[in-house]
Parts: structure tokens; C-alpha cells; sequence
């Protein structure tokens, strides 16, 4: 029989586990990577599909961790984001509202992000990209540290602490992210010149997003958005300069550490 | 209601979307409908009214003919469903268009607005701007179809010629109009003919269309099946089924693990991974689509391979997608024509090879991305005679759990009482005569309404709920993808496993009305699959599919009379023996006329070829050809991190150079890798087809050894894609090029585990002039490679690590310039010319096993399998993708290769260029003993690439100089 995602926290040990939802549906399609690496850093994660939800929302108030996963919600039709992030607020804006006054964390991974801005909770939006193509590359990624002009760095939000610098893959079409000016704007990373972009001597900033950002935070840091894909650096060989380097003993990718954060703070 | 929403970009906006509306929606809810449709932050809304356009003086609107797949109407339909919860999604239309603004004159717009659409499914408005506004007239594609009668009886008492015209025009309609071809030959007709009349009655029209979709080229592969001069039971029962059977019988007489578990059998072909899952390949074609419509072509080819997974037992998870492009010049402009109206004028222009070529790769992106599966392994290869009619490979591999429970989930019937339950999209008049159309050459009867246009998102809502609920749920006894021939094939397909079936065809459900009983039948409308549900489970499974937002019908109930049925609104309109609808179909001898060869000679002049001892100049074009270098472009917009698992990237080293075999891990927690290639060589062909499938195999083979890939487990896949078929001449390099297969699969150990077939990729029509003209592809052999490695931490990437390693390269160089790039290069036209390379297996087994141990050992920094181009090009490749230069002689290059040019450009097979670190080298060499490996020099920290023969400097370049030349192509497609 299938694992019913909704039932399925039973063992002592499992309890203590942080619990991470992890929405599926409608073409998003990273939720299991994602899931597995939650799982990896501690956590007890279940891929619930965004209908299952909708016909029982109260489940929502037994997670800490809600994550709208990477993917293609309805194939980017009339936007990216647009439509899954519509549906999540036709039936679930007052449980996303509760969700928010307890001390929870929302992570949204690239079609993820599109989404949560659609959905409001965090600013800015994500536009075509520079070259008006969809683009699969790794990046560089620095978390800025001065709280300086608004901005949170590492340190203020429990999704980046210890991170300085981060080298992550990016895959999107829709991923310039244009700043809404009348929000205040928290910046989680910006896209640098660094070893990845060196390497492969590329451009830093792959999609011409204002400022280099790559990904913002909200709700004092609790809320993160990003483009890139911690989840597909959760391995070290899934980055293009391990078979330079080639360590047989790293197992472990640098994308790892975010879901790390996320299980520490409630530990 | 009609209403228009228009979304614009807020800052300098070339181009908006128009949403046009037929509904009974209130302007309010229209309005929030429109809030819905534009982010604020990027975009505003105008509801009939016209956007404030900038500065320009034309707007250009391209929408969709009617029937054409409107996918984001589909979606905003859900959309408008959901936010203003309406319950009639029947009287709610929409209609999307796209709107460009440009400045210029008229005839610039209109010149611009023709590169922007396809005529075949798209039209194209052009309005000038007054005033800051537009006002396009409000055209709705909506379908409207005449009221015709719904069933005919067809009489076959009627002489040949009419037997004939009806086999190749199709059924005549009461207003005297052909509906098409059923590409049905005369001896087929007559068949028919027999059969109806010992039932002493005519038949239906859906029932000779039902046996002209089942008896199709495309379903049936009679050339493959049929008797061929002297091999009585068909080439694939002979060569391609037969080498298989050899190998497994072999690997089981020698002890060694026998991993094909479902070969043949199935939608896919499925062989052990691990203990636990099994893996499955399948490689389609799509060629004669992607010709008419590149975009929906190509996305309908990898959509629907894709069900060919997800129709594998009991449903396999697709995992990663491969792709293959044969492509006319891009920069060919000769225009081709389909057809000649009566004054002698061409009409009907046919699409250059470069739209071609843009469309096919936006299809497999928008296909693969949206699908969220890793599009890893492919390639695009050019050459003149592919712009009549491309080629569109493309591949699926899948993942499946070995057992549920007791069960095996490769193993699937369906049975008697079952419900026959058709899920996914709706059916419209997409791909009518979809599988007979690409049973003949392209000419002037290709039906527009063969094209269809995949709808990935509703596709994936389906596989999600298949694969990773239903299945595990056991809701289903059997499932099969609806692909050629629509349900027409797959009911009737499904039927053989229980001994029949009926189906009530009123219940299908339609995207329009007016449709025909045959027309529902054989419609190939996508995202379809048929499965079979047993009744004490059909609520539950009806609940889960419709909560996952997929529509599911039960149409009918799988039975045991032998008989195929079908009832439209309870009169039985076909009434057909399975026996007749599978095995009627008459055979026929196929005879061979073989091609003599002309006597082996070398008709080009050594002192021509040789331009004095330096090479670089020859070199840097090579690899400035698009045939040979990077296509980044293409690798980069295809998502292949998705689902986390990618460890041999389409891309590698520092200098991003494109890799000849992926790897990638599909089950998270396991260590295991699955390693895929493929390789083809046309230009062989030209001189040897068997030589051309050697060729093919030993490259798909030897590319994954090189990466870390294991003889002992790897498997093959056949795509033949042939020309003129009907000509006996064709028909000899066909039986020589699939000997060669059996040859080289049984020499290797490699089995076939899948196939496919497409037999007759001919364009026939018209030049600029009215002048006849014909095209023909040359015979090509795609074979793909599949195999599974037991640790990627050992997986070698192709580019030089460090400086001060050594290089060697593996396997002996010969005088084989025939069908060589360099050749083709110098001659502009080279076919025939020459000796192509020739494959030797027990020499190349050697070679191979010794890779395997070095590479099992960790002694080798980096392996590239030599390939078109020969050497120069591989040292070339290596040397861009670790940024570093190289010094080598060629010298130690012995054998009978005596010339600078053989030793550089020969493409003799079974070769690999490897690098190893000092440390390693006394190791390494140790165990290549007995194994042809040349010692050629040494990775160099400087950013020269040099190449000696004796004295001279046949090479002298930098490694910045090939990066730029090998992305020049590339870049300028950005």
C-alpha cells in the first residue's frame, strides 16, 4: 500500500524529527530530491499533494516546515507561479496565515519561489530571463552579510547560518528577479563571481536579475525564497568541479547545509 | 460573452498575451479573472480595451486554427474554474494569442510576422497602432463541425483500381471527398474484401480504419517481420530478436547474470538495475510531425515515449530523457514545396531546416522541462539530405520497482470483466491518420490534421498519479500508452491479453462535439493510456485519478469472445475477429536486389589531400563544423539536474565540452549508475551499411566503457530510420546493416532490448521553379546504449585533469578515411569514397576489458572515445575540456598508418584517447599489456597544443583558440 503521507508519524524517535510538508501537484516535480534531503539532515518529510490539502487543511498545523518545491505548476502557463500560487490562496490563505504566527519556516525552491512571490508572502517577482531562455548551469551564490539598507544576512536567518558563500545549480526559465519597490527587501543571496563561474569562466549573474539577487527573505528570516537548488547539490558529485578535484571521500554537496539549518532550529 | 484580456509587460513591452473569453462570466468576474492573469509587479491588464502600446506602427497577433491544442487556454480554463469556482467548464472558451509589436513598414511586419508562426496550425493578424492603440478583429478558432452521417458501410465489391484508390485516398465520403489514406496496399484490400465477404456484409468504415491503423507500417514493422529473400522468419525474428535470445542463452550457459527481464514484450524493454528495481529504455521517432510542425511534433515525440515507460508493466517512472536531431543546414535556403496548384506554381512551402531546427529544440525542452525528468543524452547531427524530412529521436529511460508485494510489476494482463478505463486528455481530431501518414512518403495527401501538440503538464498530473500512486495502490491489471492509432491500437492491443473486448464509444469523452465514431476511434489525441480496472476497484481508482485532476472514463469491458467490438450510443457499428484484426494482415516476400560495389579503390590523390605537413588550419575547420562542435545551446536549456540524480553531466570540465555518455544515479540512496550513449554514422552508410551499423554499435559501446560503464551489463537499442523502403536496392542495405547488428551485438554480449522502425523518411515535391524534386534521408542506424555501473564514485569524465599526466591512446589507428568528416571536408562531397572503418571485436574486447580494469582500479584522469574526426578532434576535445594544452607525437602511431592525415583524421573504431597521472603510469601500463596503446605525450601547463609526426609540427595551436572555435556555434544561437 502506498504511505499515507497524512498518517505516517508513529516511532518515538521520529516525533522528536522536525516535520517538513512538502507540496506536489499540478507539474511541480522536485519534491522528492527535496524530500530526501530534508530526510538526510534529520528531518521526517512528507510530499502532500496541494488537493489533499485543500480536503484537509488542519494537517497543516501539525508541520514546522513548509516547502513549495521546485517544478513546473502548470507548465508556466500565464506566468510562472501564477496559477498553483492562485489556487494555494483560493482555499488556503487562512491556514497559510496561521502557519505564519507560529514559529515556522517556509522554504519555496525555485518554481517554489515563483510561487510564494505570486502567493505575496514574499517581494519582488521573477521575470524572463536576460536571454529569453530556459538555462541549466551551476552558479555562485554569496549571503550578504550586512544588515545594512534592510538587508538580513547569515546569522538572522536560520535558513543560512555558517553560509558565507554557496556554489548551487540553477534551472529555470523565469528567474530575473525584478525588485518591488514598495516592499522592504531582504536579500538571502546574491549571484558573485566565484569558483564555479570562474571555473567554467560563465557569467556570474545567469539571468540578469536586479542586483544579483537570487533569493530574499521575509518574516525575519524564517520565510526564504531562491532560485538555485540546494537540493541538487546535496550530493559532492553533482558539482562540475568534482571531477577535478575528485574526493572519493566527500560524499556530502554544499546544498545540504540549508536543510541542516532548517532542522537545527527546532532542535 | 465575448471579452478580450489583454497582459502587458510594464516597461517597454514588445509583446503581450491576449486572452480572448466566450462566457457567461459577470464583468466582475472577469475582472478578478484578469487579476488573476497578471502579476502586478511585472505586468497590466486591459478587459476590452486596447493596451497603450509604445512607440511602434504594427502589432502582429498570432493564435492558433481551430483544433489546434491550446494548452495555456486549457490551463487558464482551471484557472477561471477554481478562483470563481464555476461548475460548467462547457460554456466557458478560451482562446489565447500572442501579440508583437514592431515599427517599420507593413511589409516588415508581415515579412517578420511570417517567421513567426506556422501556417499549418497558427494564423497570423497584422494591424497598425493608432494613436498608442490596437483592434484586432475578434477571431475565435472555435471548431465547428458539419453534421455528417456517422457511420457508412464501405462496399468492397468493386473492381482493383477502386480497391487501390481506397487504400491509398481513403474511404470516400458521401460528398465524394477522400478522408485520407489508409495506406493499405491491394493484396491488404483484397484480405478485407474476402473476410467481409464470408461474413456476407460490407464493413464499416471504422472498421477498415480500425485495420488500417492495426495493420499499419507503423504498429505492424512489416519489413521487419515480413520474409525477405532467403530469411524466412523476417529480419527482427532473425537478427534483432535472434541475437538477443543468443546472448541470454550464452550469458546463462557461461554463468554470467542474464539482466534482460522484459525484452520485446513491452512498451519499453526492461533490465534488472539492482536487486530491487529494474530500468527500461525506449528511442522513438517522430519524424514526419516534426517536418510539418517542429515544435508540436518534437513535444508529442518526447511526451509520448514518455508513456511508453509510464506503459511499461505495470508503470515505470520515467527518469531521464534522451534525444537525437538530424537536421538539413541551418543555413540552407532553398525553399521546398509540398504541392503545385494547377497553373504549375508550387504551394504549400515547406519549413527551411533552420526553423526546423529551432522548433525541434524548443519541443524537447518545453517537453523534458516541464516534465520533470532529466533530458541527459543526446545529439544533432546536419547534412543535406535531412531537409527534406528531419529525424527526431527521442528516448525515455524508466525506473520500476521489481515486485509489489508477491507481484511482479513487469508483469501485466488484463482480464475478463475488467473495465477498459481511458485516462488523461480528451479527444479531438489530432493525428487522425496519424500512424498511416507516417507509413508513406510526405507528399501532397499528408493531412494537416496529423499533427497533434503535447500538453506535458496534463501528462505529468497523469504519471504522477499513475506511477507513484495507483500503481502501488493495485488498482489496475493492466495499462498501455495510447499512441499511433489512438485507442483503436491500444484496446485492441490490451484485448489479446484477455481474448477481447467491447467498448461503448459515446463515452469517450471529447474536446469538441461533431467528432465520428472512426474519428474517436483512431483519433491519437495526446496524454491518453488505457488501462485495465477491475470493477470492485474502478470507484476508488476513478476518486484518486479525478483528485490528482485527471479525467478517467470507463468506455468499455474487456471480454473473452475473440471478438472486437464496438457500439456507438448502442448500435454495434464493429464487429471484427481478433483472430483477422492481428493476423490478417497477408505477408508478403520481400526481394533484395543487391547493390555491387564498386571495386575498392582510393579515387582521391594523396598529393590533394596532404596540403604540405601542417595541419592546424584543417584542424581548427573541422572543429569549427557544426557536426563536430559544441552544442551547449541545445544541452543547456534542457534541465538535466532534475530529480537530483546527474553524475556524468551532458557538459564537462572547465571548457564545457559536450560528453558522448551521461550518468546519472535514478535511485537516491543507491551508489549505482546508469550509463547511457548513443552513436549513428550516416555518412558510412554511403559506402557500407554494414560497416555503418558496425560502426554505430562498437561507438555506443565503447563511449560507455570509456566513462566507467561495464560489458557484463550493458544492453542496446536499434532506430532504424530508412528511405524508400519499397526499393529493393534500399532493402539489401537494410538486411546488410541488420546483420551487422546481429554480428556485433552476439560479438560484444550486448542484447537488443527494444526497437523501432521508420521506414520511408521521403519528401517528394516541389522547388521554387514547379520542378519536381525528391529527397531521400540516407539509410541511418541509430543505436543507443544502456547499461548500469556498480559505483559512480569510479565514473571517468572525458577532459585532461592535470598537466604532466600522460596520454595514451587505446586501440589501433587504420587507413579508414572513408565517410570521415575530413574527408567529407576536403571533398565537399566524398560519398562512396574511400575504405570506411571496419570493427574488429575480438581485438576491440581486449581493449575494452582493459579499460574496464583501469578504470575499476581508479588509473585512468580522464578517457574520451575517439569518434568523428579521429584523433585530432578527440585531443582537441579533451585538451578544451580541462582548459590545458597538450604535447604529443604521433610517432608511436604505428600500424599501417603511415600518413599524418590517417593517423589525425582516420575514424577507425574501437580507439579511446585516456589520460593517467604519472603516479599511475607504471600500473597502468602493466595491465595494458597485450592491448594496443600508444604513448603519445604529455598534458602541458601551457595553453599550446602540439602535435609531431617525426620532425614536423603537423599541429601548432592553442587550447583558447579551440574553446573559442568548438562554441563559435554555440554562442551565436544564444
Amino acid at each position: 500500500m502506498r504511505k499515507k503521507p497524512i498518517h505516517s508519524h508513529s516511532s518515538a524517535s521520529s516525533a522528536k524529527k522536525p516535520r517538513i510538508i512538502i507540496m506536489s501537484g499540478y507539474g511541480l516535480n522536485c519534491e522528492e530530491e527535496t524530500k530526501f534531503a530534508f530526510e538526510t539532515a534529520g528531518g521526517a518529510a512528507d510530499i502532500v499533494h496541494i488537493n489533499d490539502l485543500i480536503k484537509k487543511p488542519k494537517i497543516l498545523s501539525s508541520y514546522q516546515i513548509l516547502v513549495f518545491p521546485g517544478g513546473f505548476s502548470y507548465g508556466d502557463d500565464t506566468g510562472s507561479g501564477k496559477a498553483y500560487a492562485n489556487k494555494f490562496k483560493n482555499h488556503l490563505a487562512g491556514e497559510l496565515v496561521e502557519f505564519l504566527k507560529r514559529d515556522t519556516l517556509i522554504l519555496g525552491i525555485c518554481n517554489g519561489f515563483q510561487i510564494i512571490t505570486n502567493l505575496g508572502i514574499l517581494p519582488g517577482a521573477l521575470a524572463q530571463n536576460k536571454y529569453g531562455k530556459y538555462i541549466d548551469r551551476w552558479v555562485d551564490l554569496e549571503v550578504p552579510s550586512s544588515p545594512a539598507k534592510g538587508r538580513v544576512g547569515r546569522g538572522l536567518s536560520p535558513w543560512l547560518r555558517g553560509i558565507k558563500k554557496i556554489s548551487l545549480p540553477i534551472a529555470h526559465g523565469e528567474g530575473k528577479y525584478v525588485i518591488d519597490s514598495k516592499s522592504p527587501l531582504k536579500v538571502a543571496f546574491k549571484y558573485a563571481k566565484g569558483d564555479i563561474s570562474k571555473f567554467q569562466n560563465l557569467e556570474y549573474n545567469p539571468n540578469g536579475s536586479e542586483h544579483d539577487i537570487a533569493g530574499v527573505l521575509a518574516y525575519n528570516g524564517r520565510v526564504l525564497g531562491m532560485m538555485p537548488h540546494p537540493e541538487r547539490a546535496q550530493f559532492a558529485h553533482q558539482s562540475p568541479l568534482w571531477y577535478k578535484n575528485k574526493n572519493k571521500k566527500a560524499k556530502v554537496g554544499a546544498g545540504i547545509q540549508i536543510f541542516i539549518n532548517a532542522i537545527k532550529y527546532f532542535k | 460573452m465575448i471579452s478580450r484580456i489583454y497582459v502587458v509587460p510594464k516597461s517597454g513591452a514588445t509583446r503581450a498575451d491576449s486572452y480572448l473569453l466566450d462566457s457567461k462570466l459577470s464583468k466582475k468576474e472577469i475582472k478578478k479573472l484578469a487579476e488573476a492573469l497578471a502579476n502586478p509587479i511585472l505586468e497590466n491588464y486591459y478587459i476590452d480595451e486596447s493596451p497603450t502600446v509604445g512607440n511602434f506602427s504594427f502589432a502582429i497577433e498570432i493564435g492558433f486554427k481551430p483544433g489546434v491544442t491550446d494548452n495555456v487556454g486549457n490551463t487558464v480554463k482551471e484557472i477561471a474554474k477554481d478562483l470563481l469556482r464555476t461548475k460548467n467548464n462547457s460554456e466557458f472558451q478560451v482562446y489565447t494569442s500572442k501579440i508583437f509589436f514592431v515599427s517599420g513598414s507593413k511589409k516588415d511586419a508581415e515579412e517578420f510576422a511570417s517567421s513567426l508562426y506556422n501556417p499549418l496550425i497558427e494564423r497570423a493578424t497584422v494591424v497598425s497602432v493608432k494613436n498608442g492603440t490596437i483592434n484586432f478583429p475578434t477571431q475565435m478558432p472555435k471548431v465547428i463541425l458539419k453534421k455528417r452521417k456517422s457511420v457508412i458501410n464501405v462496399s468492397l465489391n468493386v473492381p482493383n483500381e477502386e480497391l487501390i484508390r481506397i487504400g491509398k485516398e481513403g474511404v470516400m465520403d458521401p460528398d465524394g471527398t477522400r478522408r485520407g489514406p489508409l495506406a493499405l496496399d491491394l493484396s491488404s484490400m483484397q484480405v478485407i474484401r474476402d473476410y467481409f465477404k464470408k461474413l456476407k456484409r460490407s464493413p464499416t468504415d471504422i472498421e477498415l480504419e480500425s485495420l488500417a491503423q492495426t495493420w499499419s507500417e507503423h504498429c505492424k514493422h512489416t519489413i521487419f517481420a515480413n520474409p525477405i529473400d532467403d530469411i524466412k522468419d523476417g529480419l527482427y525474428k532473425t537478427y534483432i530478436k535472434g541475437a538477443t535470445n543468443l546472448i541470454r542463452k550464452q550469458k546463462s550457459q557461461r554463468g554470467q547474470q542474464d539482466f534482460c527481464v522484459s525484452v520485446f514484450s513491452d512498451n519499453s524493454g526492461g533490465i534488472i538495475f539492482e536487486k530491487d528495481y529494474l530500468i527500461t529504455h525506449k528511442v522513438e521517432t517522430h519524424n514526419s510531425p516534426s517536418a510539418l510542425d517542429p515544435f508540436g511534433g518534437a513535444i508529442t515525440g518526447i511526451v509520448g515515449v514518455n508513456r511508453d515507460t509510464i506503459g511499461f508493466g505495470l508503470g515505470a517512472k520515467p527518469v531521464a530523457n534522451t534525444y537525437g536531431f538530424c537536421f538539413g543546414y541551418p543555413e540552407d535556403k532553398r525553399k521546398l514545396f509540398k504541392n503545385k496548384d494547377k497553373n504549375g506554381n508550387p504551394t504549400n512551402l515547406m519549413l527551411p531546416p533552420s526553423r526546423i531546427m529551432d522548433g525541434v529544440i524548443k519541443g524537447i525542452n518545453a517537453g523534458g522541462n516541464c516534465s520533470g525528468i532529466p533530458t541527459l543524452n543526446g545529439f544533432v547531427k546536419y547534412d543535406d539530405r535531412y531537409r527534406g524530412k528531419p529525424l527526431v529521436f527521442a528516448g525515455t529511460v524508466g525506473l520500476i520497482p521489481r515486485k509489489l508485494g508477491t507481484k511482479f510489476l513487469h508483469e501485466k494482463k488484463a482480464r475478463v470483466g475488467d473495465y477498459i478505463v481511458v485516462v488523461g486528455g480528451k479527444v479531438g481530431l489530432d493525428g487522425v491518420h496519424g500512424a498511416t501518414f507516417s507509413s508513406v512518403a510526405l507528399d501532397s495527401n499528408s493531412p494537416a490534421t496529423a499533427v497533434q501538440i503535447g500538453d506535458p503538464i496534463t501528462q505529468k498530473k497523469l504519471s504522477d498519479a499513475i506511477v507513484k500512486e495507483a500503481r502501488d495502490m493495485n488498482l489496475y491489471h493492466s495499462i498501455t500508452d495510447n499512441g499511433a492509432g489512438g485507442i483503436s491500437c491500444s484496446v485492441a492491443e490490451m484485448a489479446k491479453e484477455c481474448g477481447g473486448a467491447e467498448v461503448n464509444l459515446e463515452k469517450v469523452p471529447l474536446k469538441y462535439l461533431g467528432l465520428r465514431p472512426w474519428e474517436i476511434w483512431i483519433s491519437e489525441s495526446q496524454e491518453r493510456m488505457t488501462l485495465a480496472v477491475p470493477p470492485k476497484k474502478w470507484k476508488k481508482f476513478k476518486a484518486l485519478l479525478e483528485s490528482r485532476g485527471v479525467e478517467a472514463m470507463a468506455i468499455g469491458e474487456f471480454t473473452n469472445s475473440r471478438k472486437c467490438v464496438v457500439n456507438y450510443n448502442g448500435k454495434k457499428i464493429m464487429d471484427m475477429d481478433m483472430e483477422f484484426l492481428h493476423n490478417g494482415l497477408p505477408k508478403q516476400h520481400l526481394q533484395t536486389e543487391k547493390i555491387i560495389p564498386p571495386p575498392f579503390s582510393s579515387p582521391y590523390s594523396r598529393g590533394r589531400l596532404g596540403r604540405g605537413n601542417d595541419y592546424t588550419k584543417t584542424l581548427e575547420t573541422l572543429l569549427g563544423n557544426i557536426n563536430l562542435s559544441g552544442f551547449s545551446f541545445i544541452s543547456q536549456q534542457y534541465d538535466h539536474e532534475v530529480q537530483g540524480s546527474s553524475v556524468l553531466k551532458p557538459l564537462s570540465g572547465k571548457g564545457r565540452i559536450n560528453t558522448d555518455a551521461q550518468i546519472f544515479k535514478p535511485v537516491l540512496n543507491s551508489n549505482k549508475g546508469v550509463v547511457l550513449s548513443s552513436a549513428l554514422y550516416p555518412s558510412y552508410g554511403d559506402i557500407s551499411t554494414y560497416d555503418m551499423a558496425a560502426c554505430a554499435l562498437d561507438t555506443a559501446v565503447r563511449n560507455t566503457i570509456a566513462c566507467g560503464g561495464k560489458l557484463s551489463h550493458l544492453a542496446i537499442l536499434d532506430n532504424f530510420c530508412w528511405c524508400s523502403s519499397h526499393d529493393p536496392k534500399r532493402l539489401a542495405q537494410l538486411v546488410d546493416s541488420v546483420k551487422a547488428c546481429y554480428d556485433y551485438a552476439v560479438g560484444y554480449g550486448t542484447p537488443f532490448i527494444s526497437g523501432k522502425d521508420s521506414m520511408f523518411n521521403d519528401f517528394k515535391g516541389y522547388d521554387e521553379k514547379g520542378n519536381p524534386i525528391a529527397i531521400s534521408i540516407p539509410p541511418t542506424l541509430l543505436i543507443s546504449s544502456i547499461g548500469v555501473m556498480p559505483d559512480i564514485y569510479k565514473t571517468v569524465s572525458p577532459e585532461f585533469k592535470n598537466s604532466g599526466d600522460i596520454i595514451y591512446l587505446l586501440g589501433e589507428t587504420k587507413d579508414e578515411l572513408g565517410g570521415s568528416k575530413y574527408l567529407k571536408m576536403l571533398t565537399r562531397r566524398s560519398l562512396g569514397e574511400g575504405r570506411v572503418p571496419q570493427v574488429d571485436i575480438q581485438k576491440n574486447l581486449k581493449t575494452y576489458k582493459a579499460l574496464e580494469q583501469v578504470i575499476e582500479q581508479e588509473l585512468v584522469a580522464s578517457a574520451l572515445s575517439v569518434t568523428s574526426g579521429g584523433l585530432a578532434i578527440a585531443l582537441a576535445k579533451a585538451c578544451i575540456g580541462g582548459m590545458l594544452g597538450a604535447k604529443i607525437s604521433a610517432t608511436s602511431i604505428l600500424e599501417e598508418s603511415t600518413s599524418s592525415e590517417v593517423k589525425l583524421f582516420s575514424e577507425s573504431q574501437g580507439r579511446i584517447l585516456v589520460s593517467v597521472s604519472p603516479k599511475n603510469v607504471k600500473e597502468f601500463e602493466k595491465m595494458m599489456k597485450g592491448v594496443p596503446c600508444a604513448k603519445l605525450g604529455k598534458v602541458s601547463k601551457g595553453k599550446e597544443v602540439v602535435v609531431t609526426d617525426g620532425k614536423n609540427k603537423i599541429i601548432n595551436t592553442t587550447v583558447k583558440n579551440l574553446y573559442k572555435i568548438y562554441h563559435r556555434f554555440s554562442n551565436s544561437q544564444k
